[in-house]
């Protein structure tokens, strides 16, 4: 191999810059960090299984959306437990979980993922 | 084809590890939604919309539909009419119906204010062009607009032949006065928006807004609202007792909503001359 040092001194370097964010936090940041979303108080149950909701949150939302605006269905029936909810964002979710920063912003800015819902649909004051 | 052991047992490796990852995930995520239409929704094969368009002239009945509509909407007020965004306004009757006046046309229609929205055709030629499917026409006639997929590419607003469509071209927030219903999701900037005949309200069972605000302004009879499909609902009774209009019915797209005219009264005729009427005969 022609100028083994340089490459491999490259291919070092190159791997040192690309693993910086797993080495960084693991020397200076704190590994142990869990999101800690705020669950809303004095309620016992979602319309789903928590780990039902931790794991697909995301894609049921987007089924509530189609059923909705595409069908026309607006009840929910759970899986889970059987009962009915309406199917919406701002009414049904966003009564008993009130703060925007507190619950989705707590796990989605943790995971770098930007959901575009609150450009349209009105997130509740929180308070 | 060579078939030997190995190859039949790689195939069959391979499917078991397929079949072992998909399963979870398809069931996670491919079960059908149990989802039922809200109680008490309204129900209708052909949803149109009929107006008294002389009783809709009255200046407080178009400032009641429209107010009523677009602070339901979360419409924002922008005055530029290059950047304007509406539901339901209203335009001079020469340009409502082009192809229904003439030099003697009476003067209670001509140059007069007439309302207008989104006619909910039947052949909506937005449905037609649009890249998308963003805007489709439902089961019962409402020409929806599913906000979630515009991407603004305002085709829509280029075929339809009533400029029903707005386009927002700035964050629409700052501009929806007085204050924002929380209720009712507001637009983001880059998609285009129009009527939905009210499409949240009929699941509520309520009829469209302006409907409501229109009788309660000028009186029963303002407007109608009801189903084309059930012969006896009272939308059909007028719509085949009175002359009506569609606009622009020779492009084919086929208005769902009608304009009510009513003829002229003798006593009327002979106090001016010149708003001719071919008298209508009696019953």
């Amino acid at each position: 191999m022609y100028d083994a040092g340089k490459i491999i001194l490259g291919i070092a370097i190159f791997l040192v810059l690309i693993t910086f964010p797993f080495w960084f936090t693991l020397a200076l940041g704190n590994p142990d960090y869990q999101p800690d979303p705020e669950l809303p108080a004095g309620q016992v149950q979602c319309v789903e299984s928590k780990e039902y909701m931790i794991h697909w949150h995301m894609d049921l939302l987007n089924q509530w959306r189609d059923s909705v605006v595409r069908d026309g269905n607006r009840m929910y029936v759970s899986r889970e437990y059987g009962d009915r909810h309406e199917m919406s964002l701002t009414r049904t979710c966003m009564r008993c979980h009130e703060s925007r920063e507190r619950f989705c912003d707590r796990c989605h800015d943790y995971t770098a993922v930007d959901p575009y819902c609150w450009d349209c649909h009105v997130e509740p004051k929180g308070e | 084809m060579d078939e030997s052991r190995r190859n039949f047992l790689k195939i069959a490796g391979c499917s078991a590890m397929g079949v072992a990852w998909g399963v979870p995930v398809l069931r996670a995520v491919g079960q059908a939604l149990e989802a039922e239409p809200a109680p008490g929704a309204l129900t209708g094969k052909r949803w149109a919309l009929a107006m008294d368009i002389q009783k809709c002239m009255r200046p407080d009945v178009m400032r009641a539909c429209q107010q009523v509509c677009h602070r339901l909407h979360n419409v924002p007020k922008i005055d530029d009419p290059e950047e304007e965004v509406k539901w339901i306004w209203s335009e001079k009757y020469d340009n409502v119906f082009p192809n229904k006046v003439h030099k003697f046309t009476s003067d209670s229609l001509k140059g007069r204010p007439v309302l207008v929205l989104c006619n909910h055709c039947e052949r909506p030629s937005c449905v037609r062009v649009c890249p998308t499917q963003a805007t489709w026409k439902r089961e019962d006639g409402v020409v929806m607009m599913d906000m979630h997929r515009c991407i603004g590419c305002r085709y829509c607003i280029v075929a339809c032949p009533y400029g029903s469509r707005s386009f927002n071209w700035s964050d629409p927030r700052p501009n929806i006065k007085p204050d924002i219903d929380p209720e009712f999701p507001t637009r983001s900037q880059g998609v285009v928006e129009k009527c939905n005949l009210c499409a949240e309200r009929l699941a509520k069972g309520l009829g469209p807004a302006c409907v409501d605000a229109a009788n309660q302004v000028a009186g029963e009879g303002a407007m109608y609202f009801g189903d084309l499909g059930d012969p006896n609902s009272e939308i059909v009774r007028v719509l085949r007792s009175r002359h009506s209009m569609q606009r622009r019915p020779a492009l084919g797209t086929e208005p769902h909503v009608f304009y009510l005219v009513s003829t002229s009264k003798r006593s009327e005729l002979k106090q001016k001359p010149n708003d001719f009427v071919v008298p209508v005969l009696e019953e």
